[in-house]
């Protein structure tokens, strides 16, 4: 029992316990999306000085499509990595869904049809890992190693190895979806040239991490995510629903993956085996950068979205400033341990502290 | 009358008897001390009235009528609660979010239904000022004391308006000023005409709060005395053996 305070009430509380609680703006400054959006901004806004084309609205038109579909599966990796978990076959079942998809539209199926198949083919994989990881118990990590080579393998056996590109009468469809703008980007469009002609990659991925930010926020589904991935034992002995919400959250990572896949399928016009191969590890990036925990318990929506951009607009500069491409790989991990280190920081872990205890303690040696 | 009443209850596990018929008795608004040392049979006692195992023999009693748990749940819906040794609490989430976890408060129509977040975080706060407990209902857990952990813990029961309430160990590794507060939320709970059941190794917080103290050794109850008619030292005896039974 603390000590008696002579004015009983609230307004001691934080001088007992020391602990204040945080206002909007300590909230703000301590949180990495935060800071992550900052870095973003300082190097657009760099970039686009020392290059006036990055910023013109043709390139962020071009940025922000080539981003969304890593946003899109960043928002349903964060769902998995809030549990604690990992997806490690996102990537591989991008290339599935994707052949899935081709296949049936070069067999002149309908532009629905060929879609609702493709996506099917991406919840059955996450209905299967989900099942594993879920009600067996297996670890996340072994199970969707798995269907990362599973994955990947029915997709080079059921394209026959090849690419598909001759996609029956709804070609044009299809293609028109893939390709969609808003604002359409023609001189005769009602919205001024300066504003970018945002691709349907981007709008689908926005309403994502809207939808999904708001289930975080305001859904009970989300806090008991969170709940899990904080303390599994808790959230199961308080009545969560444990399993079925870990089952759904791999559900919800292939279906991202699945529609991230039909929309580089619709946009490029072709469907390829090999897609998606190494994005699982991109994905991953961006959660991580975007301030989700791989110890589960912590994420945001937004937080994934802008790592994903963070990602891209790195290798957009690279490119534009005219520097080697295998440089990229080197940058982009540099980010990653960066934004990790930023966000230990203001988890409370100072970093100023630890190097001056070192510094200390190597003086006295 | 009494709240709860154990009839001698016993629970083997294959050939060995953990359990040899028990009978035991709690009334509303006492707290009763249940002692013993590692492996008496201790922990198979709470977990049969808390519904995580099923008694071989014997009956439990709930207001006079008999209860037969097959889960946690079962216990939950008599009006059992156990605060766990471990606190059952999920560190990344408020205080509120805590308390009102896999029970949450929600508001609106059909599929569009929110969480209630105002009412819930004015609803903790009422139960933390019922228990006279410096915590609030906004802040995270990560960042709280031993004894506010505890206060969390035991608001979730209150939420339930559980009759009973198992506390597990609720004083172990918790510092000297967190045990006093513990210790005063449990006499909290009890002016409210909660029964508690506190399982302590720990002998002075026995003795601070409890109004009889049952000591197990074996698999059977060797003692079952009011507080004030015993000693640490007969109650020290009694669960190493050295006083065979009082």
């Amino acid at each position: 029992m603390k000590p008696e305070v002579p004015s009983a009430g609230h307004a001691s509380i934080s001088e007992v316990t020391g602990i204040e609680e945080r206002t909007l703006r300590q909230k703000l400054f301590t949180s990495q999306p935060f800071w992550v959006t900052v870095a973003l901004l300082v190097l657009a806004v760099a970039i686009a000085f020392y290059q006036p084309s990055f910023a013109s609205p043709a390139n962020l038109s071009n940025i922000t499509r080539n981003f969304a579909p890593f946003g899109i599966m960043a928002v349903g990796m964060t769902c998995v990595i809030i549990t604690g978990g990992i997806d490690l076959s996102v990537g591989s079942i991008m290339g599935l869904v994707a052949i899935v998809a081709g296949l049936a539209l070069t067999n002149e199926y309908s532009w629905y049809t060929a879609f609702s198949l493709g996506l099917l083919a991406g919840l059955a994989c996450g209905a299967v890992n989900g099942f594993f990881i879920a009600y067996v118990g297996m670890s996340p990590f072994v199970v969707t190693l798995g269907m990362m080579s599973i994955a990947r393998s029915l997709a080079v056996v059921i394209s026959g190895n090849q690419m598909l590109y001759q996609f029956g009468p709804d070609a044009p469809i299809v293609k028109a979806i893939g390709q969609f703008r808003f604002p359409s980007g023609q001189p005769d469009s009602i919205f001024p040239a300066w504003i970018p002609a945002f691709s349907i990659q981007f709008w689908i991925m926005v309403f994502l991490a809207l939808f999904v930010g708001y289930v975080f926020r305001s859904r009970a589904w989300g806090t008991h995510l969170f709940a899990i991935g904080g303390n599994e034992q808790a959230a199961r002995m308080t009545g969560v629903n444990v399993d079925r919400i870990k089952f759904q959250a791999y559900v919800f990572s292939a279906f991202c993956a699945a529609i991230s896949s039909l929309l580089i399928m619709a946009y490029s016009g072709s469907a390829i085996n090999a897609l998606g191969q190494t994005y699982e590890l991109r994905v991953i990036a961006a959660t991580v950068i975007g301030g989700a925990s791989l110890m589960g318990g912590s994420g945001t929506a937004y937080g994934a979205i802008v790592g994903s951009a963070l990602l891209e607009v790195i290798r957009n500069a690279l490119l534009m400033a005219g520097i080697d491409s295998n440089w990229q790989g080197a940058f982009v991990g540099v980010f990653i341990i960066l934004a990790v280190l930023v966000g230990m920081e203001t988890r409370g872990f100072s970093l100023k502290e630890v190097l001056r205890e070192m510094f200390r303690f190597g003086r006295k040696r | 009358m009494s709240l709860l009443k154990l009839k001698d209850v016993a629970k083997n596990f294959g050939a060995i008897e953990a359990l040899k018929g028990v009978d035991l008795e709690i009334g509303t608004g006492e707290v009763v001390g249940l002692m013993g040392d590692n492996g008496a049979g201790k922990s198979t006692l709470v977990k049969i009235i808390s519904g995580n195992f099923r008694q071989s023999r014997g009956s439990i009693e709930m207001d006079g009528d008999v209860v037969d748990f097959h889960r946690p749940m079962d216990a939950r819906d008599v009006g059992i609660e156990v605060v766990y040794q471990d606190l059952a609490i999920a560190d990344n989430l408020t205080a509120a979010e805590n308390v009102f976890l896999g029970r949450e408060i929600r508001k609106g129509w059909g599929p569009f239904k929110t969480l209630d977040k105002k009412a819930m975080i004015d609803r903790s706060a009422e139960l933390f000022e019922e228990l006279k407990s410096e915590t609030r209902p906004r802040d995270l857990v990560r960042k709280m004391s031993g004894g506010q952990r505890q206060a969390v813990a035991i608001a979730r029961t209150r939420l339930s308006q559980a009759k009973i309430v198992l506390m597990d160990e609720p004083t172990a590794a918790i510092s000297v000023r967190q045990v006093a507060e513990v210790l005063s939320l449990i006499k909290r709970l009890k002016a409210q005409g909660v029964a508690i059941m506190l399982i302590s190794h720990r002998m002075p917080d026995v003795f601070g709060v409890c109004d009889r103290i049952v000591v197990v050794r074996r698999g059977e109850k060797v003692a079952d005395k009011r507080t004030a008619d015993t000693s640490p030292e007969e109650i020290t005896g009694l669960i190493t053996g050295a006083i065979h039974e009082a």
